[in-house]
């Protein structure tokens, strides 16, 4: 295995201290990580949702980069207008990147998003992903996966969570025409970064979804935001993989496969699927979901 | 050199567009605004404008598509009606709070149900509150000249709003009539190119549309107002250059016409202001006292312009083609406003005419004037809504 030295990141903060995340929020750390691997020759567009209200209190800005929140479902749209317009201008140097939470991508948002991918805009668009609208107080998003206890979707007597599973965004972007669709996460720093390079070297409509551990939505310690993700990667659960033009072109291998359960346990928000044998069923399900995608994506 | 053709009006409306160089267009066909936004795609599928010209999927990713741009700093256009400017209010909003100083045409028609593509003016007064500047055209010239002020008006750094240039559906956008097409090189000599005070850039890094919590909206809104204040100078000294450069004035805020010695003052918007004139004309001819405040502006609100113009009436009917439901006109309720805090005033007639495009005609004025005539004689106004031309028969109870 190779070593790859940290002092091969850059150095240079484009989102710098001072915003007002929670501690150990995976959103911030994927933000930090992105930028250093686009660089500064970006504009930055946010829909409504967490990131853009922990990250752009009022004279506190922590973007060294041009940045934008319009509303939450019209990121996308924007960055469309947005690189029109440097198009307009012989601006084709500057690359436009969204970064919007699963709620604006998967839900609210996803007309936007579809439309700006089906006129091939040259936008590397990122879900934040952390699985529900978290900043209005952890409420079911598509994005929350099936059995899973939100203020909407709570568990109860009668209730073990979301009953639906989430919706495979990935998919309907490689679907709607999308150059390069990749999963990511903020566990893996090297990974993402890698991904997010690649994504900006192609003209074109991109998408990456990053999973992001919530210690205040998924309820866990927030030192264990890595940790968590990590697992949640090692479960099957969430794959990492690209696809390019279409095709499957890489996947993160699992070395030593887990049970679901060493994530579901680790989170709050599953607590219930344990708390009797009714939730058994459930963990089956997921046990199965993960199981598809390790095949799927020969991970 | 200027030409004179005869051509439909929203093909009038897409050369003014493109005499301003737009440098991006977000469009999405909805009756009776497609036309302009067809002509546009056409001019820039023949090479004849060069502009990012995007058919979006929705009026609110168009909204959307011109907010990014103008944040980016280009000229930056689009155009909708009806059920589509409802669809863009919340951009709408957000673009006026961001000081984004788009162009759009709102290509009047009312709102469903029932579904009707008719004209009034329900759909733009629905904006009324939303930060972007709207004016009112009388005619197919103006339909085009009122592009060219408007971009000089929103880019104007004392202003810096978005504005809606509001043109009666049908009755001006489908109208064929001759309009003077304007000289581009006097066209950009009015509109040089635009320089904005601030974009997004990675040449210098800024941020747009920040948290602000409880602390400075009110602020915020309090700047917005004093540029809507500002825009009441910038509207006359726009259309002074305008007539300066292209020998065409039509009108500020307001326009006047016949009110000198005028007792009644009729106080309208849009396509029935010829309508208007000529049933004034022929009163006037009887010795009715009668006079016009066409209302050119009503975003800013000209409230000054419009007391000046209708201090010595006796009564003044004002003509809304909307309702706001549950208290009535909403251009009505603005007059009363301005009038109220005045020692004489004249009686205020609320008139609710025209909607989903019933035909206003020289008889629907009369008819409006003397219910005026009524209130005068009688010194009192009864109804808070006179309701105009409505159909008993098709009303229950």
């Amino acid at each position: 295995m190779a070593i790859r030295a940290i002092d091969t990141i850059p150095k240079e903060e484009l989102f710098v201290s001072g915003h007002t995340a929670c501690g150990g929020c995976g959103q911030a750390i994927a933000a930090r990580l992105v930028l250093k691997a686009t660089g500064k020759n970006v504009i930055v567009v946010t829909a409504t949702g967490c990131l853009e209200t922990f990250a752009s209190p009022l004279l506190m800005s922590p973007w060294e980069v041009p940045w934008i929140h319009p509303l939450f479902e019209n990121a996308a749209a924007v960055a469309s207008g947005i690189e029109a317009a440097l198009k307009a201008k012989h601006r084709e140097d500057v690359k436009v990147v969204v970064m919007a939470g699963d709620g604006g991508t998967f839900d609210i948002g996803f007309g936007m998003l579809s439309g700006m991918v089906e006129r091939r805009h040259n936008v590397l668009y990122i879900c934040m992903d952390n699985q529900a609208y978290v900043n209005t107080g952890y409420q079911r998003s598509g994005a929350t996966m099936y059995g899973t206890a939100t203020t909407t979707t709570p568990a109860g007597k009668v209730s073990l969570g979301k009953i639906q599973p989430n919706k495979d965004v990935p998919a309907m972007m490689v679907a709607n025409g999308a150059d390069y669709v990749a999963t990511a996460s903020a566990s893996y720093p090297w990974d993402l970064m890698r991904k997010v390079k690649k994504a900006m070297e192609i003209k074109g409509p991109t998408y990456i979804q990053i999973h992001l551990p919530c210690p205040t939505a998924h309820v866990f310690p927030e030192s264990k935001t890595i940790e968590i993700g990590r697992i949640a990667v090692e479960t099957g659960l969430v794959p990492l993989y690209e696809i390019e033009k279409g095709k499957l072109t890489s996947s993160e291998k699992i070395k030593q496969k887990r049970p679901v359960e060493d994530y579901l346990k680790r989170l709050g928000w599953y607590k219930h699927l344990f708390a009797s044998g009714d939730g058994a069923a459930v963990i089956k399900e997921l046990q199965r979901v993960a199981d598809e995608n390790i095949a799927k994506f020969n991970l | 050199m200027s030409k004179t053709e005869v051509m439909e009006i929203s093909r009038g409306i897409a050369e003014a567009v493109k005499a301003c160089r737009p440098q991006v267009i977000a469009s999405f066909p909805i009756t009776p605004q497609t036309h302009i936004i067809e002509h546009l795609a056409q001019m820039v599928a023949d090479g004849e404008l060069d502009s990012q010209y995007i058919p979006s999927d929705s009026e609110f990713a168009s909204a959307s598509i011109v907010h990014g741009a103008s944040a980016a700093g280009v000229r930056a256009y689009t155009a909708s009606a009806s059920q589509g400017l409802l669809l863009m209010t919340e951009v709408l909003w957000n673009m006026a709070g961001t000081r984004l100083p788009v162009v759009l045409t709102g290509a009047n028609r009312g709102l469903s149900p029932p579904i009707n593509i008719q004209c009034d003016h329900q759909d733009t007064f629905s904006l009324r509150d939303s930060g972007v500047m709207q004016m009112y055209v009388e005619d197919a010239q103006e339909s085009c000249d009122a592009h060219i002020q408007a971009y000089k008006l929103a880019e104007d750094p004392d202003v810096l709003l978005p504005i809606m240039v509001c043109v009666d559906g049908w009755n001006l956008t489908h109208a064929w009539e001759p309009i003077e097409l304007l000289d581009q090189e006097l066209v950009d000599k009015f509109l040089p190119p635009y320089h904005p005070v601030q974009h997004l850039t990675p040449d210098n890094p800024i941020t747009y549309g920040a948290w602000a919590d409880d602390r400075p909206l009110m602020e915020y809104r309090y700047m917005m107002q004093k540029a809507m204040d500002r825009a009441k100078g910038k509207v006359v000294e726009v259309a002074d250059e305008f007539n300066k450069m292209f020998g065409r004035h039509h009108g500020g805020l307001i326009q006047e016409y016949r009110m000198d010695d005028a007792e009644i003052g009729v106080l309208g918007m849009g396509s029935i202001v010829g309508t208007i004139k000529a049933a004034i004309d022929e009163m006037r001819a009887e010795g009715i006292k009668v006079g016009l405040v066409k209302v050119r502006f009503y975003r800013p609100f000209p409230a000054d312009e419009i007391i000046k113009a209708i201090r010595n009436t006796k009564c003044i009917a004002v003509i809304d083609r909307n309702i706001s439901l549950g208290a009535g006109g909403a251009l009505a309720a603005d007059v009363k406003v301005a009038l109220y805090n005045l020692k004489d005033r004249p009686l205020v007639l609320g008139c609710l005419v025209g909607l989903g495009g019933r035909e206003i005609t020289k008889s629907t004025v009369r008819n409006i004037v003397a219910r005026a005539q009524k209130a005068i004689d009688t010194g009192k106004v009864e109804e808070l809504n006179e309701w105009v031309d409505l159909n008993p028969e098709l009303v229950e109870g």
